[in-house]
């Protein structure tokens, strides 16, 4: 049992309390979900359970917090070790050892428990979370949802009797995820651990929580049950938003009880939508082609002979598994990221803009790629042909910005000055724009944004929003987005939705990759699905994600085969049908 | 693990070769160690990226080699005989302590240069190959619990390392999108602005996981308020235990007596502090044969060396082959584990 009595926690320095007062009762066996926007205290509230708040960030604690009769006042983290597992959102970062064995046994060998008692729990924990063909393997060639299985595993085998997740499946894929979902619940299930859960995309574990913790702006917190608290949340998964928008009650929480309730609904959608005329094809003309696209990293085959054109005022999104070759593709048609056959055509509608070779890299590998260049003077360049179309790799950074902008997956390595406002200023220095420009695209993503703030003390949604406007500020005509979702909040994933939706009315072209299937169906137009390097599948995000049952958002998954895919969609469909 | 050598029969061996190359005064020794260091390196190294870091050293090694040449050029003393540069000296001024610029370049004395900076530049490619060939995390592993903070600095250091080479790259690539950037110092030194954060970050992730799962955990009821004061006397007695040695007006019984006194505190305080810790292993490393015959390769290597330095021009005079002859035989000896070890798996 864990319980928080009147607990509050200042950070040092922090001018106000960060949590608090908050006083809670989890009893055993239950899964809490913690909920709250982007920088709301969730990873303080699951570090005060096991004391790494604290002993291991510093601050102020004030008030209690027993877990299971001991107090994390006077224990340390690593005295707890033997009662709380603790599982960050980036497992990788926090593996001590090589492989997966010696991972496993690595908390058990801090333990000092004895061989023998180490090598059974091993094969349970092993057993109990599918891990055997993972076994012997090096931790760093593990897939994103392998290491959180094994990460899982690794606090297991101390046999904790609370276990702390936070975001665990925020940087998988849709599949990765629900294995590491069906892993807690198996330990929910099976093993009656109290589990405590942080986690952004609710509509993937939301069904399995038993309460919810929802944490307030001002850091108080109301617990209750799921149904419960997320009824009154402003942050709540599509199910939820379309019960609410159809005065359900109960608030369904799963997919299934949804759909039970959706009958009449479905019927009536389904007389009215049955004529949806198909997404006009849009004839506005091809700004960007890509043929026989080809990547390599070392010995493995990133991208594999790609194909994919993108047309103006389009939205396209790139799904696929981890490390199936979306970040790749995205570099190779920005042109940074070397590719190693293919062509790439940007049309040049406004006549030509400066070419050069762009300088990246150490010295010795410039003159590595301009001997190469030199090798291929035999060979026919794209750069500057008849029809105006250029290969952006060949035009300089200033130029390529303007014309085909990307936003990293890790937005902060754009960001290198001191405040803010600094950012904005050198934006429009370097874009050469009006004074100011950036600074209202920023005001416009991310309302209220403290501008003398230094950029690392921004939340991670604040940063994303800082980076895409920068990125955005000097209007490029392709915007290339890396997992713009990651870790934000359905408020912020709305603005970038907004944001991206105003880019490409505009006329512009946005290509993003994300494993965000709510965020997909609520953004793109058209879908592309990557596998092992190669396009499987490309067409209207429509047809593409309501047909696939890992991609489909939980709209479309309750009213199939009504075609809708968001509860916007839905909005404005019983708009019509009355 | 198997197919993964002991890693302290990695450091004893490279030690052996160390101290070999360093109690030597012949040149052809020297070099023969290296090579056979390297060629035990290139031929049973893994994949792992301070495998991969191994040429970094010998990089390193060079650059000694240059620098000290340099140094011997610029500011050496000059003497011997033949010369075949005759630059001339430039004579500093008094306060300069009659340090003398350039001056006449002779064979003796550049080889002399040139030598010392072997023996430096072999001692740390010996100390490189350890690293390349034992993974730093397995051989902490076999040293005492008490020396936890040190471990946590090592595994840190250690996973840290290939990452900032990591982070460097993608910080690099990634600014190279926002086009032109301004001048100056700043533009420079702004990559590592995000390349550090992100270290630090990590730093900070992988030590809060290692706390949480029971790192240096102590044992209840194990008191550490012993241990603080047994080590703070342990290293008082030795500054003063040295500095009576080193001072002839100092007492006699203040020298060694209080040494050895210091000594034996530092290990009791050692001895409590690793029995509040407690440790066990899952799959220990064995120590086979193999690991036996790694070390002793090692050993046999100084070993040799040592007895023909002590025997000193004896050995050499009497047969003249043998002066040829030894260094090719220690450096067999060296190479040996070139074909003992177990091939890693790749």
């Amino acid at each position: 049992m864990i319980r928080f009595d009147g607990v509050t926690f200042t950070y040092p320095d922090a001018p106000g309390p960060a949590l608090g007062p908050l006083t809670l009762r989890i009893p055993e066996g239950e899964l809490c979900l913690v909920v709250g926007p982007t920088g709301s205290g969730k990873s303080t509230l699951l570090q005060l359970v096991n004391g790494l708040a604290p002993h291991f960030t510093g601050g102020l604690l004030q008030g209690t917090v027993t877990v299971f009769g001991r107090e994390t006042r006077l224990n340390r983290p690593r005295d707890l070790a033997d009662l709380i597992g603790v599982v960050g959102q980036d497992p990788a970062a926090g593996f001590v050892t090589d492989t997966v064995d010696e991972e496993l046994a690595y908390g058990m060998e801090q333990l000092g428990l004895p061989a023998a008692v180490m090598r059974t729990r091993v094969e349970d924990i092993v057993d109990l979370l599918g891990l055997e063909p993972l076994r012997g393997r090096a931790l760093a060639d593990l897939s994103g949802g392998e290491q959180q299985r094994v990460a899982l595993g690794a606090v297991m085998t101390s046999h904790p009797r609370v276990l702390v997740l936070d975001e665990p499946t925020s940087a998988l894929d849709p599949t990765a995820a629900e294995e590491v979902l069906a892993a807690i619940s198996r330990l929910v299930q099976d093993v009656g651990m109290t589990v405590l859960l942080a986690e952004h995309r609710l509509e993937r574990v939301a069904q399995f929580a038993d309460s919810a913790i929802r944490i307030h702006s001002d850091g108080t917190a109301t617990h209750g049950p799921t149904a419960q608290v997320l009824a009154g949340s402003p942050i709540t998964p599509p199910v939820i938003e379309l019960g609410r928008l159809l005065g359900w009650d109960p608030l369904p929480l799963s997919v299934r009880d949804a759909r039970r309730q959706a009958e009449t609904l479905r019927a009536r959608l389904h007389e009215s939508t049955a004529p949806s005329p198909p997404t006009p094809a849009s004839t506005a003309g091809v700004v960007l082609t890509a043929r026989a696209l080809r990547v390599r990293h070392g010995s493995i085959q990133a991208l594999d002979a790609v194909d994919l054109s993108l047309r103006a005022g389009e939205v396209v999104a790139v799904m696929g598994r981890n490390g199936s070759g979306k970040s790749s593709l995205l570099w190779a048609l920005q042109g940074t990221g070397r590719r190693a056959g293919g062509t790439v055509r940007l049309a040049m509608p406004d006549g030509p803009e400066p070419t050069g070779q762009r300088q990246t890299g150490l010295i010795p590998v410039r003159a590595f790629a301009a001997f190469r260049a030199f090798r291929r003077v035999g060979e026919p360049t794209s750069a500057g042909t008849t029809d105006g179309a250029v290969d952006p790799a060949t035009l300089q950074a200033d130029a390529a910005r303007r014309q085909i902008a990307l936003v990293p997956q890790s937005p902060a390595d754009l960001l290198y000055l001191d405040t803010v406002a600094a950012e904005c200023a050198e934006s429009d220095r370097q874009g050469a724009l009006v004074s100011g420009t950036t600074a209202v695209v920023l005001g416009r993503l991310a309302p209220g944004i403290p501008v003398d703030r230094h950029p690392r003390d921004l939340s991670e949604g604040q940063r994303l929003a800082l980076v895409l406007a920068i990125q955005s500020a000097s209007c490029p005509r392709i915007l290339l987005l890396d997992e713009p979702t990651r870790g934000l909040d359905y408020a912020t994933k709305r603005r970038v939705t907004d944001e991206v939706q105003a880019l490409a009315a505009g006329g512009g072209s946005v290509l993003l990759s994300s494993h965000d299937v709510e965020f997909v169906a609520g953004v793109a137009d058209r879908v592309i699905v990557l596998a092992h390097g190669q396009v499987v599948a490309d067409g209207p995000a429509l047809e593409l994600l309501s047909a696939s049952p890992s991609f489909a958002p939980q709209v479309a998954k309750i009213l199939r085969p009504v075609p809708l895919l968001t509860v916007d969609a839905v909005r404005r469909a019983l708009l019509v049908a009355r | 693990m198997t197919g993964v050598l002991h890693p302290m029969a990695w450091w004893v061996w490279a030690l052996g070769l160390a101290l070999a190359t360093t109690r030597t005064e012949d040149p052809w020794s020297v070099g023969l160690i290296v090579v056979a260091a390297v060629a035990v390196v290139f031929s049973r190294r893994d994949a792992s990226p301070w495998a991969r870091a191994f040429p970094a050293y010998l990089v390193l090694g060079a650059v000694i080699v240059m620098v000290r040449v340099v140094f011997h050029v610029l500011v050496g003393i000059k003497t011997g005989q033949p010369i075949i540069l005759a630059l001339p000296r430039l004579p500093l001024p008094q306060w300069a302590g009659g340090i003398q610029l350039l001056g006449p370049i002779s064979v003796p004395g550049l080889l002399g240069a040139a030598f010392t900076g072997l023996q430096l530049a072999a001692l740390i490619i010996c100390m490189g190959a350890a690293n390349a060939l034992a993974n730093p995390k397995r051989a902490l592993r076999s040293l005492p619990a008490a020396l936890h903070q040190l471990g946590t600095a090592v595994v840190i250091a250690v996973t840290l390392a290939p990452q900032l080479v990591g982070s460097w790259r993608r910080v690099h690539r990634a600014r190279s999108l926002r086009g032109q950037h301004s001048r100056g110092p700043r533009a420079v030194l702004a990559p590592t602005i995000p390349v550090l954060q992100d270290a630090l970050d990590r730093v900070l992730v992988l030590a809060a996981s290692m706390d949480s799962r029971g790192y240096a955990r102590s044992m209840p009821g194990k008191s550490s308020r012993v241990v603080l004061p047994l080590m703070l006397a342990a290293l008082f007695g030795t500054i003063l235990g040295t500095y009576a040695l080193l001072d002839g007006t100092a007492p006699r019984w203040l020298g060694l007596p209080l040494l050895a006194v210091s000594a034996a505190v530092a290990v009791a305080g050692f001895i409590l502090a690793s029995r509040r810790i407690r440790q066990t292993r899952y799959r220990p490393d064995p120590w086979r044969t193999q690991e036996s015959l790694v070390a002793a390769a090692g050993i046999a290597a100084a070993a040799l060396v040592m007895v023909a330095a002590g025997l000193g021009g004896r050995l050499v005079v009497g047969v003249p082959v043998l002066g040829l002859l030894l260094p090719l035989l220690v450096a067999a000896i060296a190479a040996m584990p070139a074909v003992l070890a177990p091939r890693p798996e790749r």
